[in-house]
């Protein structure tokens, strides 16, 4: 009664956390990783990246996550010339392999950046996709 | 409504794997309306939740630059055929939106 009271929550039972707005509204890549809570990222080429090199249409851009860190706990995706560049952040528990595939919308060719948690530590790669027509309208 | 989620979970040696598509406008904010000449209002789902027979294994924040009628594909160890996977995602209105599939032998 008293979460519902403070409006700031919703009656959702599982979809418990709180958006993180500061993250997904941070403008430049360097502030959506450390308000996500992956500052300071090591870049590993232990996180495979599956990206095309040429994407015709930004709309709809395939993206294959795995990491062979052991312990991953977490998978976030930027694109650092979208207006926000923090696309998604995915948290893994009770067995869930390190391993995400999804589409996303990027306005521009830019670096992609995949970066994750293990072990309390965050790491970081990334590749560039060239964008033929962009997906966000701006 | 009924087709606002559609999930498949097909086992794959010990893993699960488990693809779910959604129906959803997944609308950025950052587009003008041609006649208007006014911003879209964001319209975009935001958190996203998958469980195994109960058991939350994904926990995700989205923001608007997912792709229109999100695609996601993830994989769960340990998982067995008749187990079962259920999503539960809500968008930045308030709109919540639900699924559930049984995990399935290989063929």
């Amino acid at each position: 009664m008293v979460a519902i009271g403070t409006g700031l929550l919703r009656s959702g039972e599982v979809l418990a956390a709180t958006w993180n707005k500061l993250a997904f509204t941070s403008t430049n890549v360097a502030d959506a990783m450390k308000n996500a809570n992956y500052g300071g990222a090591a870049e590993s080429k232990d996180i495979q990246l599956k990206l095309p090199d040429i994407a015709e249409n930004g709309a709809s851009v395939p993206i294959e996550v795995t990491s062979h860190i052991p312990g991953t706990t977490s998978i976030a995706i930027f694109v650092e010339k979208n207006q926000n560049p923090l696309v998604a952040d995915f948290e893994l528990s009770n067995g869930a392999e390190p391993y995400i595939n999804t589409f996303i919308k990027m306005s521009q060719t830019s670096q992609v950046r995949v970066a994750v948690k293990a072990g309390g530590k965050a790491y970081t790669q990334g590749k560039e996709v060239k964008v033929t027509i962009g997906g966000c309208g701006g | 409504m009924a087709d606002e989620m559609k999930m498949r979970a097909t086992m794959q040696g010990d893993v699960a794997d488990v693809k779910v598509r959604m129906t959803h406008i997944m609308e950025t904010g950052l587009r003008k309306d041609a006649k208007t000449d006014k911003f879209i209002p964001a319209h975009f789902i935001d958190q996203i939740v998958a469980t195994l027979n109960g058991k939350t294994v994904l926990d995700a924040q989205w923001g608007v630059a997912i792709a229109k009628n999100p695609f996601i594909g993830f994989r769960i160890k340990g998982a067995k055929p008749g187990d079962k996977i259920a999503i539960s995602a809500v968008d930045n209105l308030g709109t919540k939106y639900g699924g559930e599939t049984t995990v399935v032998a290989a063929k």
